[in-house]
């Protein structure tokens, strides 16, 4: 199985969205350009992007290698992306209005109820609750996979707490400290308004008793979280306060934040708190990371939430095995962007395949992330696969799988020159009252040759996205 | 019949509070089977912050407290004129799916003791074994008071074959959830014959039947509720429909009393 190279597709040159990046980098002194390759590792290290691996005792915390060869995506391209994650991400609130109001999806039998019944993701909470704008899920990461010229695929979609857009910014940053000239030649579209765009976004969904600027916050779990770095970050680049749950009580009717001043009312929090530990009054009452009350504030309508709650019952593994269903269902359209075939293995039918194919097939926990608990057939060892299968059999509706699919493949600068190694996109989409996509997204690479598997907590990396403006 | 109620619960604590929350659910709501003529709460010691809707319709409002005083108390009163319609409350309303209350919840989680409670009930119409599990409940966990706290299991409770209005709810809503329906629990208030004064505040469970829709039934009493029940708040179980639950920071110790008054 050959894959796709985004960059070298054949013997006959580069695409046409990379020719004038192909035509510098003929000219550049390789020595040069390994020099810049540890120059961009000084950049990320002063900045100090680091990320926390789960699991890995000795380095909590580590850089994600940084590759200087961007990932070129033409006007054209990004113009078909752009519609398809428009309507998918339309599609997912109009599904997370209904799983908490009508429930229309259930009633019209496209959708098993017990999809919904036996979901943790699903919120009872939310029931009868609809935020302002009638917006669920704000900020949403959408997973992309490219295997030809034409064919692109949504892999999934991260509605809950999509993170890795502070990457995003920084690759840009790092790509044009390190070859300004490039950017000259090049015509790529700006990311770096991105924080000014979330900022706007989240201001537009203020609750709707708000008359004036709101006050937003980002509300993170701490220092030790994993992409604590990205929320100190995002709040910074914003202009609003990060906070911690132990700065935050109900004030007035409000949710509030200690400041030297007394407390201040917050209209709008971009939480980065997972559902279970935001409200201890409401949720896992051992939590020390959220607000009490703040579920009783925001039925009130007196804040609002960003992501909201129980949206990941729009994003979990099984669900997505729908959305061709789904999006139909609530747009009346067909899918733009397509679904990787996926057999649920709730399915005693869809099990056996999937059992006896394990070594062809791509598993994942239906409610897992990150890449972890997941089998990739193909590389995995025949012992490997026989561990999994055992866990398969106990608990199938807790898998799905799918093909492996030849992911699209850029090249990477190594000791040995280019050399391809296979990328997925995570472009960020934002709504509000409109919906936003700024143009490219975080890259992420498998550096290992022949490997499929792009989680940085799985050693993958990243790469700079251009879309360019032509 | 036109009933006049007061429900004051005052807590009292050694030392002053640093932070707490409480979220009470102390307001009866219009419906089918009551109309509130008039209701009010007052609260004093606690700040009101938001009053809203929960997931299951119930009038829920959010109180602070925190400062110098150290007793809190909470005075629900009003007049509710209530119908008897034998316990048929009829059509479910607003969002949350019937299907949400055929699943387990912690307090009713279905075990041995469910089973046998569920074996133990004939063939028959719908109401028919309705009426006869609401006799098995009543028949298997003999009322007695102290035997149980809010945190027992239906389970539990069957084991014990003791319990309190608290528990026959709740092995009535996990019984009849094997038995295929969906089955709420109901925190309220019952007009007891003769007495003024009641002990503390009633439950009871409703169950869905197909066509009636949601139907009660009062098993610690052996009857369906009629004009002298006034429904304030419903759920899964004990802890969605809990008059007042909170949140409180700091090593307080916390004395209850409770004072019901109902009467015509």
């Amino acid at each position: 199985m050959t894959a796709f190279d985004e960059m070298f597709p054949g013997a006959s040159g580069p695409r046409r969205p990379y020719a004038s990046y192909d035509q510098w980098l003929k000219d550049q002194d390789p020595g040069r350009l390994t020099e810049k390759m540890r120059d961009a590792e000084s950049v990320f290290r002063k900045t100090g992007i680091t990320f926390a691996v789960y699991g890995e005792e000795e380095a909590a915390e580590r850089l994600i290698p940084f590759d200087i060869v961007p990932r070129i995506i033409s006007g054209n391209e990004w113009r078909r992306l752009t519609l398809g994650i428009e309507q998918r991400v339309q599609a997912l609130n109009a599904f997370l209005d209904d799983i908490y109001h009508r429930q229309e999806i259930l009633r019209s039998g496209r959708l098993p109820r017990e999809l919904i019944a036996n979901n943790v993701a699903f919120l009872p909470e939310m029931i009868g609750l609809r935020p302002p704008a009638g917006v669920y899920t704000h900020i949403i990461g959408v997973d992309i996979v490219r295997i030809s010229e034409d064919e692109f695929y949504v892999l999934e979609d991260n509605a809950r707490t999509p993170s890795g857009v502070s990457y995003m910014l920084e690759n840009r940053e790092t790509m044009m400290q390190l070859f300004p000239e490039l950017f000259k030649r090049v015509k790529v579209r700006p990311v770096e308004n991105y924080p000014q765009l979330l900022r706007q976004s989240l201001a537009a969904v203020k609750p709707n008793n708000v008359a004036g600027a709101p006050t937003i916050a980002v509300l993170t779990p701490g220092s030790f979280n994993s992409a604590y770095f990205e929320h100190a970050f995002l709040a910074d680049q914003m202009g609003v306060q990060l906070v911690e749950g132990q700065d935050l009580r109900v004030v007035d009717g409000h949710v509030a934040m200690r400041t030297t001043e007394g407390y201040k009312q917050i209209d709008v929090l971009y939480r980065r708190v997972d559902d279970d530990y935001l409200d201890p009054l409401t949720f896992r009452a051992d939590s020390a990371l959220g607000v009490p009350g703040i579920m009783d504030v925001y039925r009130a309508g007196n804040i609002t939430i960003a992501n909201a709650p129980g949206t990941g019952i729009a994003d979990d593994k099984a669900i997505y095995s729908y959305m061709p269903e789904i999006i139909e269902f609530y747009t009346g359209r067909k899918p733009i962007l397509g679904n990787i075939p996926t057999w649920r293995c709730s399915d005693p039918s869809s099990l056996s395949y999937v059992q006896e194919h394990l070594h062809e097939l791509v598993v994942k926990e239906v409610h897992g992330s990150g890449g972890y608990g997941m089998l990739v057939g193909p590389a995995a060892s025949k012992k490997e696969r026989e561990a999994f299968a055992k866990k398969l059999a106990a608990r199938p509706s807790n898998y799905i799988a799918q093909p492996t699919l030849s992911l699209s493949t850029c090249p990477i600068l190594t000791e040995k020159g280019l050399a391809p190694r296979h990328v997925d996109l995570r472009p960020f989409v934002l709504v509000s009252d409109r919906i936003q996509i700024v143009p490219g997204g975080l890259t992420r690479v498998a550096l290992k040759e022949g490997s499929l598997v792009v989680n940085s907590s799985q050693g993958g990396g990243t790469k700079d996205t251009w879309v360019l403006d032509d | 019949m036109r009933l006049k109620i007061t429900h004051r619960t005052e807590y009292h604590y050694d030392q002053p509070i640093r932070y707490g929350l409480q979220r009470l659910r102390l307001t009866p709501v219009s419906g089918p089977l009551q109309t509130i003529l008039d209701w009010k709460l007052t609260v004093e010691g606690a700040q009101e912050e938001v009053r809203f809707l929960d997931q299951f319709g119930n009038q829920t409002i959010l109180v602070s407290i925190g400062g110098a005083l150290q007793t809190v108390s909470v005075l629900a009163e009003g007049e509710v004129e209530t119908a008897d319609k034998a316990g048929v409350f009829g059509q479910h309303r607003g969002f949350a799916p019937l299907w949400l209350y055929q699943q387990d919840t912690p307090l009713t989680v279905r075990g041995e003791g469910v089973a046998a409670v569920v074996a133990s009930v004939g063939a028959g119409a719908d109401l028919e074994r309705l009426h006869e599990l609401k006799d098995v409940v009543g028949k298997r966990v003999a009322y007695s008071s102290g035997q149980t706290n809010v945190a027992t299991t239906a389970e539990q409770a069957i084991a014990a074959g003791a319990g309190v209005c608290q528990d026959h709810a709740h092995v009535f809503c996990a019984a009849a959830r094997a038995l295929g329906f969906p089955a709420r629990y109901v925190s309220g208030y019952l007009l007891m014959d003769g007495v003024v004064e009641q002990v503390a505040s009633h439950a009871w469970a409703e169950a869905h039947v197909p066509r009636l829709g949601w139907v009660a039934f009062d098993a610690a009493n052996g009857i369906s509720p009629d004009e002298r029940y006034v429904t304030v708040a419903t759920g899964r179980d004990y802890r969605d429909a809990m008059p007042i639950s909170g949140i409180l920071l700091g090593q307080a110790e916390e004395r209850l009393e409770v004072r019901i008054t109902v009467e015509q």
